[in-house]
């Protein structure tokens, strides 16, 4: 007997919609951050470059669990 | 429900139907020839588009932790030795003199604003690179190639499109000597 998948596909359309718009938000976010970032060390103002970086990074993460999510997604089918 | 029951029902929840909603027999032939799933295409282009997506975000975090790790280089590097740039009584006092400072650095203008008192910032405008001559009666640094001002004490912009400052040389006077002994950057 073959097992139900756990979404219908208009379910997973919508889960993988609203995945695009979190990545898509936090992506911007960094853009933000990066260009902040670079205008203050080219200003000479070096200490904002660490914790930009570790925030990016915590964004990055995020993403990859999104993403991680979205593979386990994709094996329910 | 029944096991027919829950096929046909995964039969309609993951197929496409077509736009008039007959059946696949009663659509045209090109249709039946190229049944698109637009639905699970749709589906696909978003999650490819999702992975695109985060690997924009590593290149963002690779490039945050380039300029970490070029930020905490540049505070690690040795300060440069200093260095003897000029005698007390070779400039008069409103005079000037350009020097290297450290070695093979962009030129930096040592003014004598009094006295006993000396000045030195790069010579190289924050605005476009233009080199930046003493106004001493307006206690000023003037650019004459966009009219750029910055005051004489603390090197910062005053008037014109120059938005930082110039970046500052710490002096140390000693006996009848000058001697750079730091670069501050303009902020």
């Amino acid at each position: 007997m073959n097992q139900r998948p756990r979404f219908i596909r208009a379910q997973r359309m919508t889960i993988v919609n609203a995945m695009l718009a979190l990545v898509v938000l936090i992506v911007i976010l960094q853009l933000w951050l990066l260009t902040a970032t670079m205008n203050a060390y080219l200003g000479g103002d070096r200490a904002v470059a660490l914790p930009s970086a570790i925030a990016s990074f915590v964004c990055f993460g995020l993403n990859l669990g999104l993403l991680r999510y979205l593979f386990r997604l994709d094996e329910s089918i | 429900m029944n096991e027919r029951g829950t096929q046909s029902q995964r039969l309609t929840e993951n197929q496409s139907i077509p736009p008039d909603a007959r059946p696949l027999a009663l659509q045209p032939r090109w249709r039946r020839d190229f049944p698109i799933d637009w639905e699970q295409d749709e589906y696909v282009s978003r999650r490819e588009l999702v992975k695109f997506m985060v690997l924009t975000s590593a290149a963002f975090a690779v490039g945050q932790a380039w300029l970490a790790a070029k930020s905490l280089l540049v505070r690690r590097a040795a300060t440069p030795r200093p260095l003897p740039i000029a005698t007390v009584n070779e400039l008069p006092v409103g005079g000037a003199k350009t020097f290297f400072y450290p070695e093979g650095s962009t030129p930096r203008l040592l003014i004598r604003t009094g006295p006993s008192a000396f000045v030195a910032y790069d010579q190289q405008c924050t605005h476009l690179l233009c080199p930046v001559v003493p106004a001493i009666e307006k206690n000023c640094l003037h650019c004459p190639c966009h009219n750029g001002w910055f005051d004489l004490q603390t090197g910062r912009p005053v008037a014109g499109p120059p938005q930082r400052a110039l970046a500052k040389i710490l002096l140390d006077v000693e006996r009848d000597t000058v001697y750079a002994t730091g670069v501050t950057e303009g902020t």
